[in-house]
Parts: C-alpha cells; sequence; structure tokens
C-alpha cells in the first residue's frame, strides 16, 4: 500500500514529560521535530503524578547527590546501573531548578526557595534518618511540571501531531531507525514519519493489571512496537506496587502524604510498619510497605467488612496543612473513598503502579542491543530501562528520571542529528506493509474475540499470577494462560468500522502492545528464581548466602525477554559508576 | 447498592455515515461498583464500541472527559452517578465542532489558550539556582495554576459561543493571569496589552457560568476582574 511520508530530523513518540523535555532540546536546537502524541500533551499520564521530585538541593537541611545515589542504589536492590543512577542523581539539582526556570510553581520555604518534604527511602549520610529531598508544588507536582514543560515547547514553537497513534517503529535491514509509522486518529489516515533520529517516550503499560493507578492510556505501545521489530525487554518482570491506591477505585494516593506524617494503621489501629521497618517505618522504600501490607491483609488484620485494605490515617495533623500541602489528596478521597481525610483515615491497598523495566538504554538514552547502540533509536521515560530503578523504584526518581533522561536524550539525538551518521534512509516497504497489515486484519476480522472481554482476561491473569507476592506454580501456570491470552488477541474483532476517531481501533491496537508486555512480564518473572526488590517469590529462600532470597551468585544480571520464540538471555548490572567508588552489595533494610 | 438499570440519552453522530446527528435511547445495568459516570460510559462501550468519547486518567486531572451532563458541562470522571437525573442525557460540549459523538475539535480553545503566551516570560541571565519566590507570591497562583484545560468553562460562556474566535475566553484568561500573577514573570505590560481589545477580554459580562462548572473549583471570573482592575490602573 501506497502510504503519504513526512520528513523530520527527529520524531518524537510521547509527549508526556519524557517526550516534552527531550522535545525542548530538539526544537531549542533548531532542529526540525515531530511530536506524536495519543492524547492532548497535557492529558498525558505524568500529569497525575502527586508528591515531588527529587534533587538534593538541600533546602531545608544538607543534603548530597552521593547520598541520592545511595538510596537509589539501596532501593533498586543493587539491580540498577550505577553509572546510570550518578549519572542522575548528580544531574538532579540542575534539571530541577531548569524546570523552575520553564515557571513550574513549585512550593516555597520562608527563603523562597524550593520547598522539599521526606519521602519513601530518601535518607540522608548513607541510610542514616529520612531527608527533606521531594521538591513540590502541593500534591500536584506532575501536573505542575507537565503543564510547565507544555509551556515551555508552546515558547519553543515545537511542533505537535495530536492524536495520532503510532503503529510500529521502522528499521532498515542492518537494523537502523528510520522513524515510525502513524495514525491520524480524526481521520484514519496512516502517515509514515521519517527521521534521523526517533524517541520513544510513550510511559508504562500499567493497564496491563486489573487495578492499576495507572490512565487508560498507559497501554506501552512503545514496547509493544519495539518488540515486534525485534529490540528486546529489559528486566520486565520488576512492577512497582503503590502501597496507598484507594481500595476499590485504584486512584493513587501520594507517598508524600506519608511524608508529611501520615500513618499506615490495621485493623486494631496498630502503627504495623514499626514492626517491618523500625528506622525508616512508614516511609520505607514501596516494594517493603506494601509487602508488609498485604501481610497484615492476609493474616487476618485487614480493615473494613471483608478485612480487604488497611488505613492512611492523617487525622492527627493540622487541617491547614492538609488544606495546604495535600488539597488534591483530600479532593480523590472526598470523591472516590468517601472520606474527608480531616476526619477519618482513607482505605488504601496496593496497586500496580510503576514499570522498572523496558526498552534497554544507556544513561545517554540510546537504545542498546547485544552490547552496542542502535543507530537512530532513543528511549527516555518510563519505557526506558537505563537502569536506574533496578527491582525498585524510589518515589519521586520516576519525576527525576524524565527530566534527567528526556534532556540527556535530547542532547545525544542534537549531536546524532548533527553529525557524521545521521542520515535519511529509504524505508523498505515490508516495514510499511507489516503495519498497514495489522489494521487490515483488524478491520476486516469476522468471529473474533472482544477486545474488552479479552482485555479483561489478560488484566485478572496478570493480577492472579504476577501480583504483589509470586508463587512457583502459579507463575508457571500464569506463562501457559497469558500464551492462551495472546491466540485471542491475534483474532480481536470490532464491530464500529468508521474512519472516523475511532476509538474502538485504537483500543484493539493498544490490546496488541499491552500483550506483548504482559508476555514479557509474566515469562520473565517465571524465570527469575530468586526474590529481589518488587519481584518476590514463594520459593526463594532466605538463607545466609540469599538473605530475603536474593541470590546475588547467580541473579545480579538484567532479564532480556526476547518477543521471538519468547527467549531470554541477560546482560551484568553496571557495578562501577562514573567517578565514585562502586556502592557496595549488602542486604536490605529500613 | 443493589443492581439497577440506568436509563440514558446520548448524542450519537459518525459524519461516516449518520446524515444528521440524533439522540440514542441506551439501557444498562449498574452495580455497586460503579460510582461515577466515567465508570457506566466504559460500560456502554464495552457493550456498544461505537460510542465516542475521550478518557484517560479517570481521577480528575487530565482534563479528557469533559461532556455536556443533563445540561451541564463537566467530567464524567468526577461525577456520581447517583447524583443524577434520568434518563441522563449526555451531548457533546457545547459551542465547539462536534467530530463524533461526545469528542469536540477543541482547535479554537487551545488557539485562544496559545495566543496568551501562556509561559514565563523574564529576560534576566537564568541564575545558578531557583529564581526566589515567597511563600506569600507563590500563594497567589493557587486557583490558577490548578487548571486543566478540559474546556468546561470556555464552552459553558455565551461570550465564548458568539466569538470563539475573538473572546480569550474564561480558560485563556486564567491562564493569562496566572502569569501576571507571577513574580517570575516580567511581561505584566505586553500581557496587558495584548488583552486590550474591545473582545479579548472584554466580551466577558460576568455571567459566571464558568465559576459554575468548574470541576477544579476555580473562578475564572474572578482573575477576569483583577486583569479588568489592572487595565483601569495602568489607565488612569
Amino acid at each position: 500500500m501506497k502510504v503519504a511520508k513526512r520528513t523530520f530530523d527527529a520524531v518524537i513518540v510521547g509527549a508526556g514529560g519524557a517526550g516534552m523535555r527531550a522535545a525542548i532540546q530538539l526544537s531549542e536546537a533548531g532542529l526540525k521535530t515531530a511530536v506524536l502524541s495519543k492524547v492532548f500533551p497535557t492529558r498525558s499520564h505524568t500529569v497525575a503524578a502527586q508528591g515531588g521530585v527529587s534533587a538534593s538541593l538541600g533546602n531545608s537541611e544538607p543534603d548530597h547527590w552521593h547520598w541520592h545515589m545511595y538510596d537509589t542504589v539501596k532501593g533498586s536492590d543493587w539491580l540498577g546501573d550505577q553509572d546510570a543512577i550518578e549519572f542522575m542523581c548528580r544531574k538532579a539539582p540542575e534539571v530541577v531548578v531548569e524546570l523552575e526556570h520553564y515557571g513550574m510553581p513549585f512550593d516555597r520555604t520562608d527563603e523562597g526557595k524550593i520547598y522539599q518534604r521526606p519521602f519513601g527511602g530518601h535518607m540522608s549520610n548513607f541510610g542514616d534518618k529520612p531527608v527533606r529531598r521531594a521538591c513540590a508544588a502541593a500534591d500536584r507536582t506532575g501536573h505542575a511540571m507537565l503543564h510547565a514543560l507544555y509551556q515551555r515547547n508552546v515558547r519553543a514553537n515545537t511542533q505537535f501531531f495530536v492524536e495520532w497513534m503510532a503503529l510500529d517503529l521502522l528499521r532498515a535491514p542492518d537494523g537502523r531507525v528510520l522513524g515510525v509509522i502513524a495514525m491520524e486518529m480524526e481521520t484514519s489516515e496512516i502517515v509514515v514519519f521519517q527521521a534521523k533520529a526517533t524517541l520513544f517516550a510513550t510511559g508504562g503499560a500499567g493497564r496491563i493489571f486489573a487495578s492499576s493507578t495507572n490512565a487508560f492510556i498507559n497501554t506501552g505501545d512503545g514496547l509493544g512496537m519495539a518488540a515486534r521489530a525485534g529490540i528486546p525487554l529489559e528486566d520486565m518482570e520488576f512492577w512497582q506496587f503503590h502501597p496507598t491506591g484507594v481500595a476499590g477505585a485504584g486512584v493513587l494516593i501520594t507517598e508524600g502524604v506519608r511524608g508529611e506524617g501520615g500513618i499506615l494503621r490495621n485493623a486494631s489501629g496498630e502503627r504495623f510498619m514499626e514492626r517491618y521497618a523500625p528506622n525508616a517505618k512508614d516511609l520505607a522504600s514501596r516494594d517493603v510497605v506494601s509487602r508488609a501490607m498485604v501481610t497484615e491483609i492476609n493474616e487476618g488484620r485487614g480493615c473494613g467488612p471483608n478485612k480487604d485494605h488497611v488505613l492512611l490515617d492523617i487525622t492527627h495533623l493540622d487541617p491547614d496543612v492538609i488544606n495546604k500541602r495535600l488539597p488534591g489528596i483530600r479532593e480523590i478521597s472526598i470523591q472516590f473513598a468517601n472520606v474527608d481525610p480531616i476526619r477519618a483515615p482513607i482505605p488504601v491497598v496496593p496497586t500496580c503502579h510503576y514499570q522498572m523495566g523496558g526498552i534497554p538504554t544507556n544513561y545517554r538514552g540510546e537504545v542498546v542491543v547485544d552490547g552496542g547502540v542502535v543507530p537512530g533509536f532513543y528511549a527516555a521515560g518510563e519505557c526506558a530501562c537505563a537502569s536506574v530503578h533496578g527491582a525498585n523504584r524510589l518515589g519521586t526518581n520516576s519525576l527525576l528520571d524524565l527530566l534527567v533522561f528526556g534532556k540527556s536524550s535530547g542532547e545525544t539525538m542534537v549531536d546524532f542529528i548533527k553529525g557524521e551518521g545521521a542520515a535519511l534512509q529509504e524505508i523498505p516497504q515490508d516495514q510499511i506493509d507489516r503495519a498497514v497489515a495489522r489494521v487490515e486484519r483488524l478491520d476486516s476480522q469476522k468471529g473474533g474475540s472482544d477486545v474488552h472481554d479479552v482485555r479483561a482476561l489478560m488484566q485478572q491473569t496478570m493480577q492472579k499470577h504476577c501480583g504483589v507476592f509470586r508463587f512457583k506454580d502459579m507463575l508457571a501456570a500464569g506463562v501457559e494462560k497469558i500464551l492462551e491470552v495472546e491466540k485471542l488477541v491475534q483474532k480481536t474483532e470490532i464491530k464500529d468500522k468508521s474512519k472516523v476517531f475511532n476509538t474502538a481501533r485504537i483500543e484493539a491496537l493498544e490490546l496488541e502492545n499491552l500483550i506483548e508486555v504482559a508476555k514479557a512480564t509474566m515469562i520473565s518473572a517465571n524465570n527469575r528464581t530468586e526474590s529481589r526488590g518488587a519481584h518476590v517469590r514463594d520459593d526463594a529462600v532466605d538463607s545466609p548466602e540469599t538473605p530475603d532470597g536474593r541470590d546475588d551468585a547467580n541473579w545480579l544480571k538484567h532479564t532480556l525477554w526476547h518477543r521471538d520464540a519468547n527467549r531470554i538471555d541477560y546482560k551484568p548490572v553496571v557495578m562501577k559508576p562514573l567517578t565514585v567508588d562502586t556502592i557496595a552489595l549488602k542486604k536490605r533494610a529500613y | 447498592m443493589a443492581n439497577r438499570t440506568m436509563k440514558f440519552q446520548i448524542y450519537r453522530y459518525d459524519p461516516d455515515k449518520d446524515a444528521a446527528p440524533y439522540m440514542q435511547d441506551v439501557s444498562i445495568e449498574v452495580d455497586a461498583t460503579d460510582r461515577k459516570l466515567l465508570d457506566v460510559l466504559v460500560k456502554l462501550k464495552a457493550k456498544d464500541d461505537s460510542i465516542s468519547f475521550r478518557r484517560s486518567c479517570r481521577e480528575g486531572v487530565c482534563g479528557s472527559d469533559a461532556m455536556n451532563i443533563n445540561g451541564k458541562n463537566g467530567l464524567a470522571c468526577l461525577t456520581d452517578i447517583a447524583s443524577l437525573k434520568e434518563p441522563v442525557q449526555l451531548r457533546p460540549l457545547p459551542g465547539l465542532p462536534v467530530i463524533r459523538d461526545l469528542i469536540v475539535d477543541m482547535t479554537q480553545f487551545f488557539k485562544q489558550y496559545h495566543s496568551i503566551k501562556p509561559y514565563v516570560i523574564n529576560n534576566d541571565p537564568a541564575p545558578e539556582r531557583e529564581r526566589l519566590q515567597s511563600p506569600e507570591d507563590r500563594e497567589e497562583l493557587n486557583g490558577l495554576y490548578e487548571c486543566i484545560l478540559c474546556a468546561s468553562c470556555s464552552t459553558s460562556c455565551p461570550s465564548f459561543w458568539w466569538n470563539p474566535d475573538k473572546f480569550v475566553g474564561p480558560a485563556g484568561l486564567l491562564a493569562a493571569y496566572r502569569f501576571i500573577a507571577d513574580t517570575r514573570d516580567q511581561a505584566t505590560n505586553e500581557r496587558l496589552d495584548n488583552l486590550e481589545d474591545p473582545y479579548r477580554l472584554f466580551r466577558c459580562h460576568t455571567i459566571m457560568n464558568c465559576v459554575d462548572v468548574c470541576p477544579k473549583n476555580l473562578n475564572p471570573t474572578r482573575a477576569i476582574g483583577k486583569i479588568k482592575d489592572m487595565m483601569v490602573r495602568r489607565a488612569v
């Protein structure tokens, strides 16, 4: 099929925090840049981040990027690459100050500096005691950030293609990335976006789970496209379950609530985190808190008629603090839990929140496969795995990731485009036909499976077989089941055949991306026979050599899942930072 | 709450096959887990995949699912179904061209937002650290920066219906004042010049529909009043 073609220096897929931060770099360098987004940029999921963005500014008490680095390595359960982590933590003050200069309405200290609050796993002096490192705009930090980044792009005249869905990555026979093929949602027109450099900033895929804090749009489109184009996905077994999703609704309640003094309580009113993390208590790492909560519920100390949640209590806080620092949380609690947190505690449960794994990159944002850079291809933000979050992400490091790696990938792309190696190459017809064929299959499918039903089946399978605690036999059965679901995904049928803003077709295409992420997750989780960070299995033995089931002798390595035959291979964790000494392996305790 | 049947009348229009828009009667079984209008819309779409609407965060921060609900603009994800009189009438936001069903073309709305230069203008060399701002000065931005650009306000405003190309509208003017009120911004005069026009600002006749519908409880009319005051003070 003949498809229209447009040509740019750079194409960015995704207009959340990472995509828009990269776009600033490219637009301000005077390069012809297209940013494609399924939604108007300020509707991207970055908007829902609440608590803060971390940077060792030290505005309220002494802090240091090296302490931030230590916390991040420890939080990652030593699976994070220490070169990338050093890079991110050192860059944090610079990118946060830049954001302030862009107009970000941060809260302020009495001296007029950026306000900082405590957060889970943020400690001073290499794990000593909690430190104020999370830079916040009330409890709407993501919203304020996304709007500030969009506004800066308006100033920079960035060219947005709003409500365009990318379909597939386009590659040359030698592997170089040549751009993407995409569909305009309003007209269903399919267009090739040819570029010298292509960045994926497509966000996570939290919608593979039934219970998720994620927006409907978080369907892992970049991961699906990368997997179909032969790029492996790294560390997909690691998913963060945020401790405090509103029970029943899944809507996020920021960790900043605990940063401001909120306490988790079980049915008898006990502050149970004191038993699990005597030092950090409610501000331990998210994986630790989520497991403690599920243990309380499993052992019969849950709250409510079904004993199926715990309570997040801020009734002891000054109502003025709640109204000033946590106004959005009060709104959400009233809207989604029928509770005014000034008067009564909020019912919460661990809820799928963040994908630690993704498209393998280095800290310059270049996609790396088999030890080499894929020419012309970059990834940043939640869809990428740099890897700074390793087996468990620290709260506020996601917004930092967007800024640091959005900027660094943008800088790398500018250098690449202006350098010798960049060129516009002819796009092989088979690459275009492959994407068009997927759309044509969907439009002509008869007697197929229902998109809504298949998606629900996938989400329930992931939730049941691959949750906060994982079991050997459930994982093995989960692999079989998810491969069955995949067969249904290949035969989805839509009744709506309209060419005009066909959201049924978009949802079917999104499901084809979700299933790639679901397979990668289940198969990688089944394969990793240790416990580390957010991945905890019943058959991983706690011993002196393998504390809490973490088996460094055999499993201190990144998983790489390949779509082709569901093959798994590995690459080593980068233990050597850029300038400082390695943060040595040790048992993780809070 | 036991299961019950809810009745809806939904505005339907697919230019690919419909000669004209029509209201479609539909009903659906709802249960205790369905709290918000968006929950029910998702259920309706599972039954009939051609019903078209925008949605994303489902918690009132992304601004995707604004629509006209029983005659009043609001977000589907923040509207309790228990509060709705049946049959629930759902229409696209008024005053903007309809693309399909509940999806409107927001080009004009965003054009007006862009027209006020929605970014901090400060021509001093960027300092090493953050620009300082007192907590009191920062507080001036509360009630302004929280806008989610859902367009509920502008599309409830008769002045915007009449002159969407000339009147900036409540959302754009709220954003204009957000930058005027920011102590870091140096372009107040330029911003006031940009609005000094019979239409851009002064078509606001304080009807206050915008205040009535804002799902974030913001007050564009107050912000517009402050800009008008500044215009007057500047003139004398």
